[in-house]
């Protein structure tokens, strides 16, 4: 089943045509990997399936809705969580409240019954503190939920970044980079936390990421974009193997 | 009479854009509105006023004025500005540009009181009359010295070095860094350049209308603001067709509408661009960096 | 109760405390928009005075009880506040403030012109009815429910909008909405700030609600702490009792304001008591949850 399907997608900005007439095909519980050199255009995919950016042509089609023009706050109610490439926390707030903001696009509690305390609005208050804790403990951060988001080590900031995305309840999750700027052993529980998240949530996941090595372990097919254009996609020891791939991005001996 | 509101109001128009050129020029490369600007403006006025009466002639008395408002935006940038850059939120920035003008403009008042000065009479003021129109010798030099410095922007922004410099910051501030641009510098010459047609602005304003005082800046510094807006903010061309704009429909506005309204009018003009048409007449989308 | 207190206080700290419960009305009625939610508001006293003139002019010329007339101003000043908003909140926070002071201007220059509101020379007659005893009740109930939003769902997508409003769009947040509502929810406590002064001063005009009255608003919330209840409190009681203190130098009141302003976001951009992490002295008296309010 496609969850995802982007046709002939392309953006521009100011004359230059930072995506340019993508097709992709998305299947649930898939992990798909996006690669390409900077400036290639995957942050701007990303920017556009979760509705930042309206394409200037294509289909953007989610669970066989056409969605090119939702806001992003719909996208998120739809169900597509993202993390972002510059960390992008709610820094003067605590880890904990930060899990709780990412709980707001399924709650509904309004001003009145939040600011008069009325018993829906305290059940569902109860609700988000239990589902916070448990997405804080999935990533590790259960001892550290109530300092303040900016104290966090950056690698913890990442798997912040990762629960909060967590709690819209999404079923296809976008990483931008989830692994930037980590060592190998956090790369490798980033590993097993993709995993998890796919297998025990039934998530879909789209990353895109530069560590190579990330990408062949856990990706099940891959993407290369290259000047916004889609040049090669397929398995990761195809995409391993293809010349054009290979000379536009991974070098001889990769 | 309609010909004679017109040329009114591409005066009045003219100090406007000059004015408004200087919040577009900034904006455009650091995002932020300077609140001070209309400071700087009032500055120019006085200073000018003082040149003046202390005998210069009025065009060194201008160049005069237009020189301390270049030092004093330049250091304005770098005391309440410039510390605030990168690491602060907007509003912090917001803030703090809006202290400065109320502490710039309170030192005038302080300094001069708060009543309105005149400024000498040096230029006199004859009249011309081309066909049935009559136009006054001080706007037609108005007029003049407004387009020359214009023009001298266009030119600058266009042709020179630095004027590439500033356009490549206005578009990536990051990536002009990295391509070695001194932004530093940049960001210090486009204040300086912005405060020296704020103050051109101020003292013909002061000729023209023959007073100054320490909270003109306030009242021209919105309007001017909503003239960069009506053009769209971070457009050059935009902040002088603005600028133009406004000054005529406020004139045309106290001319065929109501007088008592007449500062209203630029307010309006300014809520009015943001619901139909927030990118102005010249302005694009700006698309955020995600 | 205002018997007992008239007997045992000095009417002159009575008048004091009046105007802290009314600044602090005011001043949380700001934070809400600028503290909590981020967006720059720089015409609040326009709020204000379209409360003062409304109820004013309901109590005088349409015989309306004190709380109605009190209520009826501030839910017009809420009006406009929505009115106002929903244009400009779309877009990037800075227009927002200068959009503000457009709108105080406009109000400020309508008063101006208003008949029925006396145009420059302002309008008198108003009956005094708000006490202390009214004004304190109100204010607490204001703390209460400001607290309780602050805590809830919506307060939590507020505080977010501040810190990062692309992350808090991706969370489900339509940011436009909430900052309408939160800008909403501001201009009424300013609305309501203004006619509880309206009914104590007895007079009103114009120029009581210029832009200078923005402007002091402003730095309470900026100075205590913004987007936090007892910081916005700190700066109110600071900043009301010093120019009484200071009256001295009064005419370089001003001065101080611009300058406190920039040296505040220069050093301590949180404010008083914003950068004080409240965890740090919670964790050393046992208590444990962070709060930014």
């Amino acid at each position: 089943m496609v969850i995802l399907e982007m046709e002939k997608i392309s953006q521009e900005f100011g004359g230059l045509r930072a995506v340019d007439g993508v097709n992709l095909r998305i299947n649930e519980k898939e992990i798909f990997g996006i690669i390409g050199p900077n400036g290639a255009g995957k942050t701007t995919l990303f920017n556009i399936i979760t509705g930042i950016y309206v394409p200037i042509e294509g289909n953007l089609i989610f669970k066989g809705q056409i969605v090119n023009r939702t806001a992003p706050h719909d996208i998120a109610r739809l169900g597509i969580g993202r993390t972002f490439q510059n960390i992008r926390l709610f820094d003067k707030l605590s880890v904990l409240d930060n899990v709780r903001v990412g709980c707001h696009g399924v709650t509904h509690s309004g001003f009145w019954s939040g600011m008069l305390g009325l018993p829906s609005s305290r059940k569902e208050e109860k609700m988000i503190l239990a589902r916070s804790n448990e997405l804080l403990e999935m990533v590790g951060l259960y001892d550290k939920r109530y300092e303040y988001a900016d104290n966090l080590a950056y690698g913890e900031q990442r798997r912040l970044e990762i629960a909060r995305a967590l709690a819209l309840k999404p079923s296809l999750l976008l990483l931008d980079e989830p692994g930037a700027g980590m060592n190998s052993i956090e790369k490798g529980e980033l590993m097993g936390l993709i995993r998890q998240i796919r297998d025990e949530h039934n998530i879909t996941i789209l990353l895109v990421e530069h560590d190579m090595n990330l990408v062949m372990n856990i990706c099940e097919r891959i993407a290369v974009l290259d000047y916004g254009r889609k040049i090669a996609e397929g398995t990761p020891s195809e995409i391993k193997n293809d010349d054009r791939v290979i000379q536009s991005y991974l070098g001889v001996g990769a | 009479m309609f010909w004679e509101q017109l040329i009114n109001g591409l005066t009045l128009g003219s100090s406007y854009a000059l004015i408004a050129l200087g919040y577009t020029m900034v904006y455009g490369i650091v995002q932020l509105i300077n609140f001070a600007h209309g400071e700087i403006y009032m500055f120019g006025a006085f200073v000018g006023l003082y040149l003046v009466t202390s005998g210069m002639n009025i065009f060194i008395a201008l160049v005069g004025a237009m020189i301390f408002c270049m030092l004093l935006g330049m250091l304005v940038e770098r005391i309440a500005y410039r510390p605030l850059r990168g690491k602060s939120s907007r509003l912090s920035a917001l803030i703090s540009a809006i202290g400065v003008s109320i502490f710039l403009s309170t030192l005038m008042a302080l300094y001069r009181g708060t009543n309105t000065t005149r400024y000498p009479e040096i230029l006199g003021n004859s009249s011309y009359s081309l066909g049935s129109i009559q136009i006054s010798s001080l706007q037609i030099i108005i007029l003049l010295v407004s387009a020359f410095l214009m023009v001298g922007l266009q030119v600058m922004i266009q042709k020179t070095r630095i004027g590439k410099a500033m356009r490549a910051c206005s578009q990536d501030l990051e990536a002009s860094s990295l391509m070695g641009i001194n932004v530093n510098g940049v960001i210090s010459a486009t204040f300086a350049i912005g405060s020296a047609l704020a103050a051109a602005g101020g003292v013909m304003v002061g000729i023209y209308y023959n007073a100054v005082w320490p909270y003109m800046g306030m009242m021209a510094g919105m309007k001017a603001f909503s003239a960069a807006v009506l053009g769209g903010i971070g457009s050059v061309p935009g902040a002088m067709i603005g600028g133009l704009s406004l000054g005529v429909m406020e004139i045309m506005g106290v001319a065929y509408l109501s007088s008592s309204y007449k500062d209203a009018i630029a307010f309006a003009i300014l809520i009015l661009v943001l619901i139909i048409r927030p990118q102005g007449l010249m302005g694009q989308k700006i698309s955020k960096k995600v | 109760m205002e018997a007992f207190l008239a007997q045992n206080i000095d009417a002159y700290y009575l008048r004091i405390m009046i105007f802290i419960g009314i600044n602090i009305i005011l001043a949380l009625g700001l934070n809400i928009i600028t503290g909590v939610t981020g967006q720059l508001s720089m015409g609040h006293a326009g709020f204000m005075s379209l409360g003062a003139y409304t109820s004013a002019i309901l109590s005088m010329h349409f015989a309306t009880p004190f709380f109605l007339a009190v209520i009826g101003g501030a839910l017009l000043a809420a009006l406009f506040g929505f009115l106002i908003g929903i244009p400009t909140l779309r877009l990037d926070g800075d227009y927002l403030a200068m959009v503000t002071i457009g709108f105080a201007e406009i109000i400020r220059v309508f008063f101006l012109n208003f008949e029925p509101g006396g145009k420059a020379v302002g309008l008198s007659g108003i009956p005094q009815n708000t006490t202390f005893t009214i004004v304190w009740l109100i204010v607490i109930v204001v703390i209460i429910l400001n607290s309780k939003l602050f805590k809830s769902r919506v307060g939590r997508s507020l505080y977010a909008i501040r810190e990062n409003e692309i992350a808090a769009e991706s969370c489900g947040i339509n940011t436009t909405r909430m900052k309408v509502l939160a800008f909403t929810v501001g201009s009424l406590l300013g609305g309501l700030g203004g006619g509880l002064y309206a009914h104590y001063m007895y007079y009103i005009n114009p120029q009581d609600f210029g832009f200078m009255k923005s402007i002091e608003i402003l730095n309470m919330v900026v100075l205590g702490g913004m987007g936090s209840i007892p910081g916005t409190i700190l700066g109110v009681v600071i900043l009301t009792i010093a120019p009484e203190m200071l009256r001295v130098v009064a005419e370089y009141r001003l001065l101080f304001y611009g300058a406190l302003l920039v040296i505040l976001m220069i050093f301590r951009p949180n404010g008083l008591l914003g950068d004080v992490r409240i965890y740090d002295l919670k964790k050393r008296w046992g208590k444990k949850e962070v709060k930014p309010w």
